[in-house]
């Protein structure tokens, strides 16, 4: 049933790189760098900006992939690969949106074991990516049962 | 500090050693990712998923690694950052971060990094390329 939803995206959505959010999440992995949140340093660094952790576009909201109807328990994280163009900015607007890139199975211990390959993007105003972050999750056959029910 | 560039390949930065994982940290992180996955914060859901305990966001711990490389963002930034998740992370582990130039172009670096706990064993994997500007 996910093998349908390969290529299918969900709208953009348009995201800001909140300063507060941006605070919560660098103590959040314990990386509070002046670059990520004191003002005066990231107006002196070569962005003239404060900028977010790699990681920090995982609070971003990418929209809803229509038909594409994921558990919110169950699923193992197997992969994660961020591509960055540049940082993302403090303050900036990102435009976001997700795509079903693939979906495949694959014979394991416990059954057939389920990978979706699933890619959020981020853009700027004019269309122009920054960052997009790739999660491979994991769907066992024990999970993909309860979904077909 | 030394600066990245100056880096032979082979050589490490320094190792980051995490303080033991606790509960808040996992709330922490829950709330200021939206991750609310109740495996990771509550220990009924992470019994009834067939966890001996809460155990850490594998995004939690890509976070925290990726922090060896914070200083160096004036000089170049992460331009990819891949990472397999390998093994579970549990409330009182401790976490060491680490990395390791491997590999050396015009204005790339390339390094190993992987999160080990206190046993010896990699609990998350990856690369990290490093960009020069």
């Amino acid at each position: 049933m996910f093998k349908d939803s390969i290529g299918k995206r969900s709208n953009k959505v348009k995201n800001i790189v909140e300063r507060g959010a941006v605070k919560k999440f660098a103590e959040a992995i314990g990386d509070t760098h002046p670059l990520y949140l004191d003002e005066e340093t990231g107006k002196h660094s070569r962005y003239k900006q404060n900028i977010a952790p790699p990681t920090f576009p995982r609070v971003f909201d990418y929209g809803i992939i229509e038909g594409l109807n994921l558990p919110n328990k169950g699923l193992i994280h197997g992969e994660q690969i961020y591509h960055y163009e540049r940082p993302l900015l403090v303050g900036e607007e990102i435009y976001c949106y997700a795509e079903v890139k693939d979906y495949y199975e694959k014979a394991g211990k416990n059954g057939s074991m389920g990978f979706l390959v699933l890619e959020n993007n981020g853009e700027d105003i004019n269309g122009k990516a920054i960052f997009t972050s790739t999660s491979i999750v994991i769907i066992t056959e024990a999970v993909r049962k309860v979904l077909t029910v | 500090m030394t600066k990245l560039s100056e880096l032979e390949i082979g050589e490490s930065l320094k190792d980051v050693q995490l303080e033991a994982v606790s509960r808040l940290d996992l709330i922490k992180y829950a709330g200021a990712s939206g991750d609310y996955n109740p495996i990771h914060t509550i220990d009924e859901e992470a019994s009834k998923a067939g966890l001996p305990g809460i155990i850490a966001h594998g995004m939690w711990t890509m976070g925290n690694l990726a922090k060896l490389f914070t200083a160096h963002y004036e000089e170049g930034f992460i331009k990819d950052y891949s990472i397999r998740f390998k093994g579970m992370v549990f409330v009182d582990d401790v976490i060491t971060l680490q990395a390791t130039l491997n590999e050396k172009t015009q204005n790339q670096l390339s390094f190993d990094v992987k999160a080990v706990n206190q046993a010896g064993s990699e609990v998350i994997k990856g690369k990290v390329l490093y960009h020069q500007y």
